[in-house]
């Protein structure tokens, strides 16, 4: 028996099934921005399917899958502008490449080399945030400083379903609907926390509920439908910069993959429910509605892809090739200013390193 | 000059540092319609605006996480925690996020935001009003920290923390937050964060301290038939360990007193940098005198808590006679 997800209601839909009952068209996407949308889901894809192998490998560390979330991820990325902010959560690690990162980047962060550092103000892309829902407040106070300011960029933040029971994300979305802040909290509903169902996280009918308490609208989407998430993200990205703050997206979904490469599901997911899920991914079905609407074809498809491996290829070299990190990076860019103990401390660890 | 108490001294740095620069903003709860609850920042909201003496929802942890945001802005946040013990929501964020911004960003963007907060006992107030924290705080990689003990000083390091690229943790000592005055200089005034303050000379033994304990400190040295050394730290990270070791040279005998408790506070870390730097300048034990490992008391027994000028003198009585 499939599970059951607590609740369906007020699910938002563009593409229809799989014969194209329900399909419909959205406002200001166009043949030009359907194809550069289904360019960076494969990107997304191709990204995280090829890490998954480099991990194996034994070329990255643990990596935290993101298949079946790329509809979220490029979805909603795309109704922003370039000078609005992303406060990603480690699911949505390679992000930034929708904002030009070099995936060299990405895949050194998870290489654990300090290439992977970046400016975030270079993507507006803030570093990934490890921990949970610690990154919300964050998101709050820029999209908060940049209306103080006058400006006119907004913030988008992800975070999972477990997220919402952190008292942080609690604390950033009051403090957005307190400031009225050009904020999109955008959470990716997969079910799962590593191994804690939604049922065990919240008696909440829906996470979008939420939105309730803090005095902002919660809207829920299909997370695999890209254009009905594309869609939302627009029209709370219009809000926000109308000065009318704040808004919860709830991005249901179901998490086919194990939470990180370290992590075994079998011992407590519905395969049953992975299985069925699977034949809907979100690519496959952004890919399906393309072809119905006579966008996509196998050449162009074949060609999107290749160019995304060409990527990845060219991306875990140039990782790969980044020189060992020296030890004086352990004592680099904590402080402008660093402690004097900080030049004695690395004179005496080079010393027993023998360099 | 003017006298000043150490409030009035800190209210006087928030009116020229928010004059001086526009990026400089005051956060925290009943900072701005109250003027905070002990009038450190009267007056800001009606000279500078709402927006920059702003009132937060009462969430520790949501300020500090939104000051780090208000930063990618190019905001520099002044936040206010309440009192000492209020603050304790606030670490989440000063551990997992404040600390390690800059490095995470390999050094690319900066965070130059200050968390200030009241600290201390001996003002009879109810349970978590007490609290001495700054363990916590100076233990957490990125942060500096430093605790001012007189007015002119208390203007001064609040004006270097504002004025500071990295995060700045100041710790004020409510106690004496009215009842201890001083000529405060006018306008801008910078007191150095690394830099310690000898509030007396002294060549018999060194009495070391910051904050509320440089007082009692002070008033040991007045009961002590000796030559004492008073050094105030003033700044806890980047300590002027300089400072303390050629004070330990000249006199060769060290006393340590801080509020906290005793089990890995500040001193501790003091007493071990004399052990590994000073053994040969020293002539005896370097003694403590500390908080106890204990709950801070309610107040009617909290005067047995405070390390006191009674016992600061026993223990440089015994460190004189050893």
């Amino acid at each position: 028996m499939a599970h059951v997800l607590p609740a369906e209601r007020d699910l938002r839909r563009v593409i229809g099934d799989a014969d194209g009952a329900g399909d419909r068209e959205v406002d200001g996407l166009g043949e030009q921005e359907l194809l550069d949308l289904f360019r960076s889901m494969v990107l997304l894809r191709t990204y995280d399917e090829r890490s998954v192998v480099y991990h194996r490998q034994g070329r990255i560390g643990t990596y935290a899958i993101f298949w079946n979330h790329e509809a979220m991820q490029a979805g909603a990325v795309h109704a922003l502008d370039d000078e609005d902010w992303i406060f990603p959560s480690y699911r949505e690690s390679a992000i930034g490449l929708l904002r030009g990162m070099p995936p060299a980047t990405v895949l050194s962060w998870w290489r654990g080399h300090p290439a992977g550092w970046w400016n975030p103000a270079d993507y507006n892309v803030a570093s990934i945030c490890v921990p949970i829902a610690t990154h919300v407040p964050h998101a709050a106070g820029l999209a908060w400083g940049k209306k103080l300011k006058g400006e006119r960029g907004c913030a988008i933040v992800f975070f999972g379903d477990g997220a919402t029971s952190e008292g942080s994300f609690h604390e950033g979305a009051n403090f957005a609907g307190v400031t009225r802040a050009p904020l999109i909290l955008f959470c990716n509903n997969n079910h799962w926390a590593i191994s804690t169902p939604l049922e065990a996280q919240t008696r909440a009918e829906t996470l979008a509920d939420k939105a309730v308490g803090y005095g902002m609208p919660g809207v829920r989407v299909d997370g695999t439908d890209v254009l009905a998430v594309y869609e939302a993200t627009q029209e709370a990205v219009e809000r926000a910069r109308r000065g009318e703050g704040p808004t919860l997206i709830e991005a249901v979904s179901y998490r086919t993959a194990p939470h990180a490469t370290a992590d075994d599901p079998r011992a407590y997911i519905d395969l049953e429910r992975v299985e069925e899920e699977k034949r809907r991914e979100c690519l496959l079905r952004y890919d399906g509605y393309l072809r119905r609407a006579g966008i996509l074809h196998d050449e162009l498809a074949e060609s999107v892809r290749s160019e995304a491996l060409d990527a990845m290829r060219t991306g875990i070299a140039a990782a790969e090739a980044e020189p060992p990190a020296g030890p004086e990076l352990v004592f680099a860019h904590a402080y402008v200013d660093p402690p004097a103990s900080f030049g004695s401390d690395l004179e005496e660890l080079r010393g027993t390193l023998g360099g | 000059m003017a006298e000043r108490s150490i409030v009035e001294a800190i209210n006087d740095a928030f009116h020229v540092e928010l004059a001086r620069d526009e990026s400089v903003m005051v956060m925290g709860e009943d900072v701005g319609r109250a003027g905070g609850v002990f009038r450190a920042t009267a007056g800001l909201r009606d000279r500078f605006g709402p927006d920059r003496c702003f009132d937060t929802p009462l969430a520790e942890a949501g300020i500090l996480g939104t000051a780090v945001g208000l930063c990618m802005a190019g905001w520099r946040p002044v936040c206010e925690m309440q009192y000492d013990a209020f603050s304790y929501p606030c670490l989440d964020q000063l551990i997992t996020h404040v600390g390690r911004y800059r490095w995470r960003t390999g050094g690319t963007m900066e965070f130059p935001l200050v968390v200030r907060m009241p600290y201390g006992g001996g003002v009879r107030a109810p349970e978590l009003h007490d609290d001495s924290p700054e363990t916590y705080y100076v233990h957490t990689p990125g942060v500096k920290v430093a605790i001012p003990s007189t007015p002119a000083d208390a203007k001064g390091i609040l004006a270097a923390a504002i004025r500071d690229p990295d995060p700045v943790v100041v710790f004020e000592p409510k106690l004496h937050y009215r009842t201890l005055k001083g000529e405060v200089p006018e306008g801008e005034h910078v007191v150095p964060l690394g830099k310690a303050r000898l509030a007396r000379e002294g060549n018999d033994v060194s009495l070391v301290a910051y904050g509320s304990m440089v007082p009692v400190c002070e008033a040991a040295a007045d009961e002590l038939d000796a030559s004492v050394e008073v050094l105030d730290i003033r700044t806890l990270k980047p300590l002027d360990e300089e400072a303390l070791l050629a004070s330990a040279a000249k006199t060769g005998r060290v006393i340590l007193v801080q509020e906290a408790p005793r089990v890995c506070g500040f001193a501790a870390e003091l007493a071990a940098i004399l052990a590994e730097k000073a053994i040969l300048d020293l002539q005896a034990p370097v003694v403590r005198v500390t908080g106890y490992d204990v709950p801070y008391p309610y107040w009617q027994i909290e005067d047995a808590y405070m390390p006191s000028v009674a016992r600061v003198v026993a223990a440089a009585k015994r460190v004189l006679e050893f």
